[in-house]
């Protein structure tokens, strides 16, 4: 991943830029009128955030209730260590059931573990029923929004992009676009052999599985193929089934500003005796991939509340220039910024805890409070110790400056005499106005667009000798 | 009532004249006004950058310059002041995540933490005062410093003192609690997307039509003012400390 050249590249992308404020602006809008219509909206976040606290601290025995109720209902629970593990698992049952293809739901787990490439390498055609990510499928593209993946594509992307991948005319309205893919996707959940979802919550109490999204497609899915598979992070955990009563609409408030979403499949083991619809078989995939070792890191477990509804996404300044693409993997955003690092390993993606300018607005709205800018100076200061060791060139020479600046800084007189020097050298860099138009890298990173002041030629401190001499006549 | 300035390296370097007018107000409220000589730097830009042992050095250091200068002066009531949102949160906030396993380190802090103020606060809160005697005949508009708001929760203060200047006419800005793109290192470290976002909110200001834009934090106004003067837009830029210390005769 490259975030410094991605990102530059997509604030450069005018159709992006668009596409970026208005989505933003949107949710932004939507969330913040659910949230003041809520009573007590802050106190339920608080108590959120309490819940996930204890969840999150008690995450082993949690996950074992919910495996043994699953088993109770008839389903079957698999733990998958990493990706692979998860994949394998999965390509297992289809193998198992002669399963040729699958249908899937928006899942950001499965997008994680890149199942679609791990079945197709299987032989097992997996399609998209989400219609974003149906989408990107087609683009062959990743999602740049937790919640609303295919926001970077304008509607004459998708128009050609149909035209030419799906052999229809260029349509340009949205209902002509959505009536092609629901066609289309009526026939692959009737075909598919085994739907696979991801999940939003998981209820230890009941082995209950919950599925929030606006569709319907997850809902066929999970209930139309013979076979349902979960995907869940291990973070997801609840204790009891009442505390979606309070999660479910912080989700979903979160999001979109929705009071409730349109459907929310509550999925408890496979078709009963006597139930006229539901899969025969109901398996549930339980993801570590990483989780466990945010878990051990007291300074950034928090990281381990998020329910992912993107709220720091739409409310972030970074992300609202950058996208998502720039994050360089599945999760974007302030959450990205955070557990990319973490679950990927920090030397994978030590560029996006300073991916952002620790303005907070993603804390403010995180329906479980988490405290972003504490964890990515965390996660900054386990990035510079890490290069410290092992880091090349660059990370020398930016140690070693401020190991000067230190220097500077503890010693008064050597301060001062630092603020006179300065002075004298700007000198040839000094333009009129006194403001300093082109300095030398790095810090022509900011002189390129942007004028910097010149160094006083009387330091505060200076000032204050004649002030106080003066009395306090002012 | 007796203000220890800490007055930060920013402005000591580059922005003297908001220190003086902080003087300027301080003193035509009463107080009784110091500067401790041996003050140098809070020791933020080293922590948000990563570099933690460097930033405790230079911490400890502040906490012993400030604690020194808080026990001087005997009866009366003593605070610590500073003309930086963010400057005052690397102390109230960030020391404690930086000492979090220190106690004694914590007690000392503590002290100095529940006598530390940002300017607006201290006015507002400590002294009790809106109305500073200020006149200044123009439109300003106002951007909130992102640890000012959101760190310290400081949000009305500056715009009560700001209402309460004579001559002024106050225009709230669209994007008015939206990051500048400042962030410290972050705007040489991703100079493209920072720039990006201080283009935001230059057209959030120039559509007020505000002649004027006021903040709490240099750090913020360098960045918003590095743009303007460049881009060579009629607008002025000035800390809340320069409003106030104005009396609107030249």
């Amino acid at each position: 991943m490259n975030f410094e050249r991605d990102s530059a590249r997509a604030v450069e992308d005018k159709n992006l830029q668009r596409a970026l404020v208005n989505v933003t602006d949107r949710f932004r809008a939507a969330r913040k009128r659910a949230s003041d219509e809520t009573p007590g909206w802050d106190a339920l976040r608080d108590r959120a955030r309490e819940i996930k606290k204890h969840t999150i601290a008690h995450l082993g025995d949690y996950l074992l209730q919910l495996e043994e109720n699953v088993g109770k209902a008839g389903g079957h629970v698999h733990w998958a260590r990493d990706g692979e593990e998860a994949r394998n698992i999965i390509i297992d049952i289809a193998r198992r059931n002669g399963v040729k293809s699958v249908v899937k739901s928006k899942s950001m787990a499965t997008e994680e573990i890149e199942l679609n490439a791990g079945l197709e390498a299987a032989g097992i055609r997996a399609v998209e029923t989400d219609l974003g990510e149906y989408i990107i499928q087609l683009a062959g593209e990743h999602p740049s929004h937790i919640i609303a993946p295919a926001i970077h594509k304008t509607r004459h992307d998708i128009s050609e992009l149909f035209a030419e991948k799906l052999g229809v005319p260029y349509l340009s309205e949205p209902q002509e676009l959505t009536k092609v893919a629901r066609e289309r996707l009526r026939d692959e959940f009737l075909g598919a052999g085994m739907g696979v979802s991801g999940a939003n919550f998981g209820v230890a109490e009941t082995g209950t599985i919950v599925i929030v999204e606006n569709e319907g497609n997850a809902r066929l899915t999970t209930t139309v193929p013979r076979i349902h598979v979960a995907l869940m992070g291990i973070e997801k955990m609840l204790p009891r089934f009442g505390d979606l009563s309070l999660f479910l609409p912080l989700l979903v408030r979160s999001a979109t500003g929705q009071k409730t979403s349109t459907y929310i499949s509550l999925i408890t083991g496979p078709r009963r005796a006597g139930d006229k619809d539901g899969p025969e078989e109901f398996h549930l995939v339980l993801l570590d991939n990483g989780r466990s070792g945010i878990l051990a890191n007291p300074e950034t477990r928090e990281s381990l509340y998020c329910i992912r509804c993107g709220a720091c996404l739409n409310n972030c300044p970074v992300y609202r220039k950058v996208g998502g693409h720039s994050y360089g993997w599945v999760y974007s955003g302030p959450i990205g910024a955070i557990i990319n690092p973490q679950l990927m390993g920090i030397d994978e993606a030590p560029e996006l805890p300073f991916a952002s300018s620790l303005c907070g607005a993603c804390r403010d709205v995180c329906p479980v409070k988490i405290d972003f800018p504490k964890v990515l100076l965390e996660l900054r200061s386990e990035v510079v110790t890490r290069k410290e060791k092992t880091g090349g060139a660059s990370a020398l020479l930016e140690a070693l400056s401020f190991r000067f600046w230190r220097a500077v800084v503890m010693r008064r007189k050597i301060y001062e005499l630092a603020l006179r020097l300065s002075y004298h050298v700007q000198r040839p860099w000094k333009a009129r106005g006194g403001v300093l138009r082109s300095l030398p890298y790095p810090f022509s990173r900011w002189t390129d667009e942007r004028d910097f002041p010149a160094v006083s030629e009387t330091p505060f401190r200076e000032r204050w000798k004649k002030m106080s001499r003066k009395g306090d006549t002012l | 009532m007796r203000a220890n300035l800490f007055i930060t390296c920013l402005v000591d370097t580059f922005f003297p004249q908001v220190g003086e007018s902080m003087v300027k107000v301080l003193e035509r409220l009463g107080v009784d006004v110091h500067f401790p000589g041996e003050q140098t730097c809070c020791g933020q830009p080293a922590f948000n950058s990563g570099y933690r042992n460097d930033a405790r050095a230079v911490a400890e250091r502040f906490v012993s310059v400030f604690g020194d200068a808080l026990s001087k002066g005997g009866e009366e009531e003593s605070y610590v002041v500073c003309p930086s949102g963010s400057c005052t949160t690397m102390v109230k906030v960030f020391y404690k995540e930086l000492f979090h396993n220190e106690s004694l380190m914590l007690d000392k802090l503590d002290y100095i933490v529940g006598r530390t103020y940002e300017f607006s606060e201290f006015l507002v809160k400590v002294l009790g005062r809106t109305d500073v005697g200020a006149r200044y005949d123009g439109v300003v508009t106002y951007h909130d410093s992102c640890h000012l708001l959101r760190e310290l929760g400081v949000k009305d203060a500056p715009r009560e003192l700001i209402a309460s200047v004579e001559g002024l006419e106050f225009r709230e800005m669209a994007l008015h609690d939206s990051c500048c793109g400042f962030g410290g290192t972050f705007s040489i470290k991703f100079p493209k997307v920072s720039v990006s976002m201080l283009d935001e909110k230059i057209e959030s200001i120039t559509g007020t039509g505000a002649d004027t834009v006021v903040s709490s934090d240099m750090g913020c106004l360098m960045n918003i003012g590095g743009a303007i003067s460049r881009r060579k837009l009629p607008v002025k830029v000035m800390h809340l400390a320069e409003l106030l210390a104005s009396t609107g005769k030249g």
